[in-house]
C-alpha cells in the first residue's frame, strides 16, 4: 500500500531498505519505552551517524553519505515507518536544521569542527532561533550579542530547542547590530562556554522522545571565530533554511500518515465488530479512501516542492503551501486513524495516540499555519 | 582468498504469513510480498566480509581478497545481489531461471559447476532458505565437489597461512570445533554474525563487530551500482532435471479457538474424554 515518491530510483530503495531494518532493530523496540522516558538513548546519535543516516545531503569530504535533499526525506521516512517513534526521528535529525547553516556560511575550519563530528555522530547540534517573546517575528528578535575584543558577549534566551538539552553546541541567532532583520547573526554556541545555561527541559503534547529546552545565554562569552559568515548576513540564511525545513516537516507529515493509515488498516482487518472484521463496513471503507486519498495528493505535493528545490528554483511560496496542505492532511489522518480504533485509539500502547499527539506540533512548528499564510500571499504572486 | 557466496531471493519473511496456495495447490504464491535475500544468506555475506577484511577498516577488501555472490531464479535477483554488492561484496553472478524449475539438488549440482569455474577457496552460504527450509543444499554442493564442509557454523577462524577453516557448531550441552582443509563448504547458523564470531587473524582480537549483518550506507549503494554482475541463462551451466516433484502444497490446519473450564475437575474430565491425553 506504501507508494514511494514519483522522484526515487533503485537507490532510494536500497537506502529505504537499510534505514528501515536499522531503524526496525536499533529503533522500534525501545519506541514506547524512549516516548515514556521522554527521551532517546543517546548513543543512537552515533549509530545513525555510523549507518550513514546523520550525512545523507552532505559531501563525503566534510564526512557525509552524499545525496540530496531527497535522500533526506526518504531515510526519514524509513526510519519513521520501521522505527515508530516520530520523537526519536526529530530529535536524532535535529542536526537537519542546525547543520546547514554551518556548512553554507562557515568556513572550512568551522565545518571541520562542527559539521563532520555530527554528521559522524559524535556531537548534537541544535538551532536556536525562537525566543520566549517571540518565535515567528525572527526581525524581532531580541537575543544580544555585543563585540568585547576577540568575544561577543551574547545575553538572552531562547525556548521551544529541539535536542537543545543535549546538544554540544547550537547553532544561534542573535541580535549583533541596529532593530530588524538586517541587524541578526549566526554564532556557534558550546556547551560548557561560561554563562550558557540549559534553564528548562520542557514538556510537550507530543514528541515525548525528544528532549525540547530552554536556554539562557547570561554575558556568555562566545569566541568571535565562532561567527557565521559576516555580521548582519544571518537573515537570508534563516529564512532560507525554513524552506528546506518546511519541506522536511511535510514529508514528516506524509511519513505520521502514511504509518497512521499502515497501523490503521491493519487494525481494521483485524478488529471484528457486529460479526464482522471493521473493514467490512462501508463507512470504515470510505474513511480510508479518503485518508489515502488526500495521503497522495499530500505526498505529490512534496514530490513537486522537492523536485523544484532540487533544480534550484526558489519554492518559498511553493514549500508553504506544501506545508499547509502537509499538516491540514495529517491532522486529518491521524485523527481519522484514532477514530477508527475507537477506545484503543486512546490508550498510550497503540502507536495511533501517539501519532495524535505528535502531529499536533506541525501546523505550529517551522512556521505556524498562519505564518505560511502570510509567506504564501507574498511570494506567490496572488 | 576468493570466497564464493550462495544468494536466493526470497518473499519477505517477515510477511511469511502473506504467502499463500494457488487454486489447487500446484504452487505457492508470494504476489505482493517485498523481495529480499534469505536471511542466513545475508549471515553468510556478512562471514565472507568479515574473513576478508581487516574489522577496523571495513571499506577495503584486503589484497588478493573477493568475495563473489552467486544467485539462481529470476532476472530481478539482480537487485539483491546489488544488495549484497552495497554491504562490500566485489562481484556478482545471475544465472536466470524461474524458481519453479530450480529444487536443492539441481541448484548444488548447477552450483559445483560454477564453483569449478569461479575456483574459489571457500564456499560459504546460509545453513536454509527461509521459504523452502530444505537445507541441503550445502551438503550436496559439497558431496558432489568432494571438499570437506561444516554445517550451521555458529563460528569461524581462518588460520594466518589461509590454508583451513576452524568452523564452531553449537551442539547439545556445548560447542564442537572442527578444522577444515580448504578448498571447503560451509553453512551458516544466526550466530556467525555475533560480534566476535568471525576471525581471520588480521582483524585484531579486540575488534567487536555489530550484531547482525552490515546495513549499506548511501555512498556503498552508489558504489555497488558500478561493481560487475554477469547474468547468463541458467541453461549455461549445463545442469537440468529436478528430482523432486512437488505433488501439492496446502495451507496448515487453522488454529481452533480455546476453550475455558470451570474449574480442575472439568480440566481433568475433558483431557480424559475430549483430548485422549490422561
Amino acid at each position: 500500500m506504501q507508494s514511494p515518491y514519483l522522484f526515487e530510483t533503485d537507490e532510494h530503495a536500497d537506502l529505504r531498505r537499510t534505514i528501515g531494518a536499522f531503524a526496525k532493530r536499533e529503533i522500534a523496540p525501545n519506541a514506547l519505552a524512549w516516548e515514556e522516558a521522554n527521551e532517546f538513548d543517546v548513543g543512537l546519535y552515533r549509530k545513525a551517524g555510523e549507518v550513514g543516516f546523520l550525512g545523507l545531503g552532505y559531501a563525503e569530504s566534510l564526512g557525509g553519505s552524499g545525496g540530496d535533499l531527497s535522500h533526506v526525506l526518504v531515510a526519514a521516512e524509513a526510519m519513521l515507518l520501521e522505527g515508530h517513534s516520530v520523537g526519536t526521528v526529530v530529535g536524532v535529525g535535529s542536526h537537519s536544521i542546525a547543520i546547514p547553516p554551518i556548512a553554507n556560511l562557515g568556513t572550512d575550519l568551522q565545518k571541520q569542527r562542527w559539521v563532520t563530528p555530527v554528521l559522524r555522530g559524535e556531537k548534537i547540534s541544535a538551532l536556536a532561533v525562537t525566543e520566549p517573546g517571540g518565535g515567528s517575528d525572527v526581525a524581532g528578535l531580541k537575543t544580544r550579542a555585543v563585540r568585547d575584543g576577540d568575544h561577543y558577549v551574547v545575553t538572552g534566551s531562547k525556548t521551544f530547542i529541539t535536542s537543545g538539552a543535549r546538544a554540544d553546541f547550537v547553532t544561534c541567532a542573535v541580535r549583533t547590530g541596529e532593530a530588524g532583520h538586517g541587524g541578526i547573526s549566526l554564532m556557534v554556541i558550546e556547551r560548557g562556554t561560561p554563562g550558557f545555561l540549559v534553564s528548562k527541559r520542557l514538556h510537550k503534547m507530543g514528541w515525548w522522545a525528544s528532549d525540547t529546552a530552554e536556554l539562557t545565554f547570561d554575558e556568555c562569552r562566545v569566541p568571535a571565530e565562532n561567527l557565521l559568515g559576516e555580521e548582519g548576513s544571518a537573515f537570508v540564511a534563516i529564512m532560507m533554511n525554513f524552506a528546506n525545513e518546511r519541506i522536511l516537516i511535510s514529508a514528516q507529515c506524509v511519513a505520521i500518515a502514511q504509518l497512521a493509515l499502515t497501523e490503521t488498516s491493519r487494525y481494521v482487518r483485524e478488529r471484528e465488530a457486529f460479526g464482522k472484521p471493521l473493514n467490512g463496513f462501508q463507512v470504515t471503507r470510505h474513511k480510508l479512501a479518503e485518508m489515502v486519498t488526500r495521503l497522495a495528493a499530500a505526498r505529490a505535493l512534496v514530490h513537486e516542492v522537492t523536485v523544484r528545490h532540487l533544480r534550484g528554483e526558489s519554492v518559498a511560496a511553493l514549500a508553504a503551501m506544501t506545508k499547509n496542505t502537509c499538516t491540514d492532511m495529517c491532522s486529518f489522518v491521524v485523527d481519522q486513524a484514532v477514530q477508527l480504533h475507537g477506545g484503543y485509539g486512546y490508550m498510550r500502547e497503540f502507536v495511533v495516540e501517539r501519532l495524535y499527539r505528535d502531529a499536533r506540533l506541525y501546523p505550529i512548528g517551522g512556521g505556524t499555519r498562519e505564518i505560511m499564510n502570510e509567506v504564501i500571499s507574498k511570494y506567490s504572486g496572488v | 582468498m576468493k570466497i564464493l557466496v550462495p544468494l536466493k531471493r526470497t518473499a519477505d519473511p517477515d510477511n511469511a504469513n502473506k504467502v499463500k496456495i494457488a487454486p489447487g495447490g500446484g504452487k505457492i504464491v508470494t504476489d505482493g510480498l517485498e523481495p529480499k535475500p534469505n536471511p542466513f544468506d545475508e549471515y553468510a555475506v556478512e562471514t565472507a566480509l568479515r574473513l576478508t577484511e581487516n574489522g577496523t577498516n571495513p571499506k577495503v577488501r584486503l589484497a588478493g581478497d573477493s568475495v563473489v555472490i552467486v544467485s539462481m531464479g529470476p532476472k530481478e535477483s539482480a537487485a539483491t545481489i546489488r544488495q549484497a554488492l552495497a554491504m562490500g561484496a566485489d562481484s556478482g553472478l545471475v544465472y536466470e531461471t524461474t524458481d519453479e524449475a530450480l529444487d536443492g539438488d539441481l541448484v548444488a549440482r548447477a552450483l559445483a559447476r560454477v564453483v569449478a569455474q569461479e575456483k574459489p577457496d571457500l564456499v560459504v552460504m546460509g545453513k536454509q532458505a527461509v521459504d523452502g527450509d530444505s537445507n541441503q543444499v550445502g551438503q550436496i554442493l559439497a558431496e558432489r565437489l568432494g571438499w570437506p564442509s561444516a554445517t550451521f557454523a555458529m563460528s569461524i577462524e581462518l588460520s594466518a597461512d589461509k590454508k583451513s577453516v576452524i568452523v564452531g557448531r553449537e551442539v547439545d550441552g556445548g560447542v564442537i570445533k572442527l578444522k577444515l582443509t580448504l578448498p571447503a563448504v560451509v553453512t551458516v547458523d544466526l550466530r556467525i554474525v555475533s560480534p566476535k564470531s568471525v576471525s581471520n587473524n588480521v582483524t585484531p582480537a579486540t575488534h567487536a563487530y555489530q550484531d547482525g549483518a552490515r546495513y549499506a550506507p548511501l555512498p556503498m549503494i552508489m558504489a555497488a551500482k558500478k561493481k560487475p554482475i554477469a547474468e547468463a541463462p541458467f541453461a549455461s551451466l549445463g545442469e537440468q532435471g529436478l528430482t523432486t516433484t512437488y505433488l501439492r502444497f496446502e495451507q496448515p490446519p487453522s488454529r481452533k479457538a480455546g476453550i475455558k473450564v470451570k474449574d480442575v475437575a472439568e480440566l481433568v474430565q475433558r483431557l480424559r474424554s475430549e483430548a485422549k491425553v490422561l
